[in-house]
Parts: C-alpha cells; sequence; structure tokens
C-alpha cells in the first residue's frame, strides 16, 4: 500500500480536565474518500483542526504528507484545502474578489490568478455569479465557492467540514457530485458529517466517532457485518404457499426473520441468500412478489451500535 | 522548537485588503466626515480669532491648533476627542468581525501564520488613521495659508509635524486597546462598548479622580508630594499623556509638565520660547509612555490571539 497522506496516530486535546479529542488514530490513502461521522460534539471539527495546525496538539502525532503540522505549519496548509463547517466569505466582496484575496495569501501568481479562478469557479458552476456580491449567495453557493477555493489551490488534500449540512437535498446532491468529481482528478478527501446516508454515497471508508474517540472504522459493508451480525437483509414478498417461514429459516446461513408485514420477510443473514430464498419460496408452492438485498445503511449501523453500546453500559451499571 | 517560514508571509496582502475594506467602509466615511468638517470648523473660527487678536505672534501658525472661540472649542480639543473614536471604531470588530463571518479559519487555513492577520489588521488602522490625519493636517495648513497669507517657519513646522506624529501615536494606542477586545470578546457590540467605556472612563472621569485618590495615598501635609502623585495617577491615562505632550509642542514656552519649583526658574527669561529639541524633551516622557502603551496592548491583544481557538 502507498504511502497515506493523512496519517493520525494517538491524536488528544484535552481542554483543562475534559479530553475533546482521546486518542485517535487512521489513516488517509491518496485518492481516498475518508468520511469522520459522529454525532454533534464528538470531536470531529477538533480532530480536523488539529491535522491543520489550527489547533494545538495536546499529545499524539499528526502527519500530512509526511509533514508534522505544529512545526511545518505553513507547509502542511500549502498542501491541504479546507472547507470549515458553515463556510463564510467577506459579504461586501463580489465572490471573484473572495477568491483573489485568498489566491494571494496562497502566493499564486498574479498572471494566472485570472485563470485558475475563472476556470475554479466554472468547474463548481458559479461562473454567471462571479461578479456578484456575496452577501446574495444562498448556503449551498457559499458552499461550492469554498470547494472553488480549494479547486483554485490545486490542493492534493481537501478537508471538508459538514460539507452538505444545512443543505437542501438537491443542493447537496450537486455538492456530493463535486466531491465525487474532485476525487476524480486525484485528489485525497477527509470530510466529517453527522449526514449518515448523504456520506455513504460517496466514501470508500468511514470511521465512527463518539465522545473523543474512534469507536469503528472500515468500509461501509464491513462495519455492516460487525455491528449489525449478518451484515445482509434480503427482503422477501411473497403471496400463498405453505410453511414457507419453516422453510425459510431452514436454511443454512439464516440468523432471524422478520414479518414486518402479511406476505413480506426480512431474513438476516451471513451471505447473499436471495437464490436460496427464492428456490423455497418457490417450493412452498408461494408467488414470489419481490426480492431484494439491503446494503447495510450507515443509519441503522450507527443506531444499532449506540442502542448496543448503551444497552451494554446499563448491563455493566446493573 | 522553531516555526518554519516566515510570520509575516502574507502581511502586506492583509493589510491592503483591510485598508481598501476601512477606506470604502461607510462607517469610515461617516466619522472621516465628521472630523474633517468639525476640524476645519475649528481652524475657520481659529483663524478669525487669531486675525482679530494676535498681529505680532511668532508662532502663528501654533495658533490655528490651539486657539479656541466660543463657543467652539480648539482644533486640538476636537482631535483629542475624535481621534480615539475613529480609532475604536477600526478596531473594534477586528477579530470577532472574522469570527462571526465565518471567515477566521478560511484565512487561517492559508498558508499564513496568525501573526500576519493580526499585525496586517493593526497596520492596516494605523495606516488608515495616519492617511486621514495626514489629509487633516494639510488642510490645516493650506487654510491657514491662504486665510492668514502668512508662510510658517521651520520651527513651527517642526512643531506641527510632531504633533502629527504624536497624534497618530494616540490614536495608535486606542486602535490596539480596541483590537485587544475584539480578540477577548466574541461579540463586537460588546467589544465597541467596553472600549469606549474605558476611554471616557480614562478620558471624562479618570482625571477628576485623581486628586481624590492621591489624598487618600498621600498625607495632605505634603503639598508638592500630593500634586505630584494626582498628576502620575492622571499619567495613567493616554489622554492625559496625549494633552500634555501637546502642551509641550505647541505652546512653546511651556518648560515643564509638572509641578514648577524655583530651582527650575533660575537664570529662565519668562515667556521666552524653547527650541523644538527642547520642547521634545520635556514631553519625551509622555511620548515614550504613548509608544509603550500602544506596543503592550498590541502585544497583549496578540498573545490572547494566538492562544485562541479558531473554530466558531
Amino acid at each position: 500500500m502507498s504511502t497515506p497522506v493523512i496519517e493520525a496516530k494517538g491524536l488528544i486535546k484535552r481542554y483543562d480536565t475534559t479530553a475533546a479529542v482521546d486518542g485517535v488514530s487512521f489513516t488517509v490513502a491518496p485518492g481516498e474518500i475518508f468520511g469522520l461521522l459522529g454525532p454533534n460534539g464528538a470531536g470531529k471539527t477538533t480532530t480536523i483542526l488539529m491535522l491543520l495546525g489550527l489547533s494545538d496538539i495536546t499529545a499524539g502525532e499528526a502527519r500530512i504528507s509526511g509533514h508534522d503540522p505544529m512545526r511545518e505549519p505553513l507547509a502542511v496548509k500549502r498542501l491541504v484545502g479546507y472547507l470549515p463547517d458553515a463556510v463564510g466569505f467577506y459579504d461586501n466582496m463580489t465572490a471573484a474578489d473572495n477568491l483573489h484575496y485568498t489566491a494571494r495569501l496562497m502566493g499564486i501568481a498574479r498572471r494566472i490568478r485570472k485563470d485558475r479562478i475563472a476556470a475554479a469557479l466554472a468547474r463548481v458552476g458559479l461562473s454567471d455569479v462571479m461578479e456578484r456580491k456575496v452577501a446574495t449567495f444562498s448556503r449551498g453557493m457559499r458552499q461550492r465557492l469554498g470547494l472553488a477555493e480549494i479547486i483554485m489551490k490545486d490542493a492534493r488534500i481537501a478537508i471538508l467540514d459538514e460539507p452538505t449540512s444545512g443543505l437542501d437535498p438537491q443542493a447537496s446532491l450537486e455538492l456530493l457530485d463535486l466531491i465525487r468529481a474532485l476525487k476524480a482528478h486525484g485528489v485525497s478527501i477527509l470530510l466529517s458529517s453527522h449526514l449518515l446516508d448523504r456520506v455513504q454515497s460517496v466514501c470508500d471508508r468511514v470511521a465512527l466517532f463518539d465522545v473523543g474517540r474512534i469507536v469503528l472504522m472500515g468500509t461501509v459493508g464491513e462495519l455492516g457485518r460487525h455491528v449489525l451480525g449478518g451484515g445482509f437483509a434480503v427482503e422477501l414478498e411473497a403471496e400463498g404457499g405453505d410453511g414457507l417461514v419453516k422453510r425459510l429459516s431452514a436454511l443454512a446461513g439464516v440468523r432471524s426473520i422478520e414479518t414486518p408485514a402479511v406476505g413480506r420477510f426480512r431474513i438476516i443473514c451471513d451471505r447473499d441468500l436471495r437464490a436460496e430464498a427464492a428456490a423455497a419460496a418457490v417450493a412452498a408452492g408461494s408467488r414470489l412478489k419481490q426480492l431484494s438485498l439491503d446494503q447495510p445503511s450507515l443509519e441503522v449501523i450507527y443506531t444499532r451500535y449506540f442502542q448496543n453500546a448503551r444497552s451494554e453500559e446499563a448491563r455493566d451499571a446493573a | 522548537m522553531r516555526r518554519e517560514g516566515s510570520p509575516w508571509q502574507g502581511l502586506g496582502i492583509v493589510m491592503l485588503k483591510e485598508m481598501s475594506d476601512h477606506l470604502v467602509s461607510a462607517r469610515m466615511r461617516v466619522l472621516e466626515w465628521l472630523v474633517v468638517l468639525t476640524a476645519i470648523a475649528a481652524v475657520y473660527a481659529a483663524i478669525t480669532q487669531v486675525r482679530d487678536v494676535t498681529a505680532e505672534d511668532p508662532f502663528l501658525f501654533l495658533r490655528l491648533f490651539t486657539t479656541a472661540r466660543e463657543p467652539l472649542p480648539s482644533f486640538v480639543s476636537f482631535i483629542g476627542f475624535l481621534v480615539p473614536l475613529m480609532a475604536i471604531g477600526l478596531g473594534f470588530d477586528a477579530v470577532n468581525g472574522e469570527h462571526n463571518r465565518r471567515t477566521l479559519s478560511r484565512i487561517l487555513s492559508q498558508p499564513i501564520y496568525r501573526d500576519a492577520l493580526l499585525f496586517g489588521k493593526f497596520l492596516a488602522g494605523v495606516f488608515t488613521l495616519s492617511i486621514s490625519l495626514i489629509v487633516l493636517w494639510l488642510l490645516v495648513i493650506g487654510l491657514g495659508l491662504l486665510m492668514l497669507g502668512v508662510p510658517p517657519g521651520g520651527a513651527e513646522m517642526g512643531r506641527a509635524l510632531a504633533f502629527l506624529g504624536v497624534t497618530i501615536a494616540y490614536g495608535g494606542v486606542w486602535l490596539a486597546l480596541a483590537i485587544l477586545f475584539s480578540v477577548v470578546f466574541r461579540s463586537p457590540a460588546t467589544a465597541g462598548l467596553v472600549t469606549l467605556g474605558i476611554w471616557l472612563f480614562l478620558t471624562v472621569i479618570w482625571p477628576s479622580l485623581t486628586s481624590a485618590i492621591a489624598q487618600a495615598l498621600v498625607s495632605a501635609d505634603n503639598e508638592a508630594t500630593l500634586v505630584i502623585t494626582s498628576q502620575m495617577l492622571a499619567r495613567l491615562s493616554p489622554s492625559t499623556l496625549f494633552g500634555e505632550t501637546v502642551l509641550a509642542l505647541l505652546h512653546p514656552t511651556t518648560r515643564t509638565l509638572g509641578p514648577v519649583y524655583l530651582s527650575d526658574l533660575q537664570g529662565a527669561v519668562m515667556g521666552a520660547p524653547l527650541p523644538l529639541s527642547q520642547s521634545l524633551l520635556v514631553a519625551w516622557p509622555q511620548i515614550v509612555g504613548l509608544l509603550a502603551a500602544c506596543i503592550l496592548l498590541f502585544v497583549a491583544s496578540y498573545v490572547a490571539f494566538q492562544r485562541q481557538e479558531v473554530r466558531a
């Protein structure tokens, strides 16, 4: 495996006595989209700020393409494009002027500045409004302008904090498309979110945060297998026939069967049992109406995980 | 542990951007017009007064700054009042404004240090203030030339220039205080009000409190100690320092800013003006005090800003 672009080893951030981030370790591989997920206040933003060198690291180590954000913050900040949570711009300036200012701070040469800004704004679809004051921009347009800044910077690593929060469904879909396009250009992306189903669709791997720690990490499928047990859920709808439930539960690999409604079955199993389930239904003489495999949803994993954790805590307390 | 790169990287860019913001902002335009109109009125009144009263004054031009004609106060009193207001107006939302617009973390994630942002904002404020004051100063001199018809002498111009410099330093003190509170308080309104409150207290209330405090501290038998203590206390206020410096610079006959002892008067020719260098020496502690206050306040805001969390 190639060397990771972002590496966190046992990151700790302590305020007085409470630890906002308590020993977080993860790596982001080149070209990967890595998601930090968790409820608000779980330490995602603090972790991001430590990686950027904007917040002191109490203990632990962080490396961005081999640079230490504590000692070489400028090198790190040159490499990384950052889109903060609810990004702000100078309202009294136009979109292009806002980018001009940061372009100068980035040290982009004067003669290529204008073209770079125009190209970046074109990629996020803001070319028409580049001479308009940012005060008139919607939340979604501001987020896209923030992405344009990262594109203009030609950053190899993008860190996006809650990129889709507060956006309407259409705007957040557009933004996720832009994030995918960023990945297609070879940018490695670290993003944080509490909106699980949106993030699921773009992330290669995710880390689940809870009170300053990473409690689960891996691909969505891995997490599903880990938390939901079986990991596969086959939905089956059939009419008539007899002994269908008995036949289905007799299949090898079935963990449990739920019947949410008459004639509908939800089979939790260790592997993809669609073919076997169809055969069983036909053998039982019922009319198969629908058969589908549920991808484990992050939402379910997430809720289930915290339910399990809480019930364990309750058991420990008892 | 040594940081890589220069803390000044991006300083000029931040400064230019902040200055262009200041120069076009409605707030600054209002303040500038306020300063210009009142000051011009004061100078115009002074000119008419000077023409009526003094025919043979070796420092005619300095009278433009110091002469008051009822009901208007003098140009110097106007400036002493309006420059702090302008400086506070320039600085009270310097840092918390960036926080509230949520631009701070975005700007700081660019390859610059926080030093550049804060110092750039401070310098932009000082330069904006300087531009306004220099223009005002030139207007006053020009108006004097036109209406008095007498060219100013070299010593007068030297004193007037020194006065300009001291006024800028005085504005710098209040600017640094305003920036300090803009770092400490998250709300610009709070920061502005606290700075204005401190300014009013130090300018209006403190001078009248000092003699009472001095009486509480020192026995009333020793009158000289009492006066000196009270004066020392009063000098804790930048307004007192500014007032004393202006007195020494614009009234060339001023020999001392403290109590006059008999020994001071030995061999003195009463009413004879001092050369500029001697006047500067008389006010030197005050000038250094103003600059030191400015630097100390800026360092305090620098330390506070470096330790501050950037997250909103």
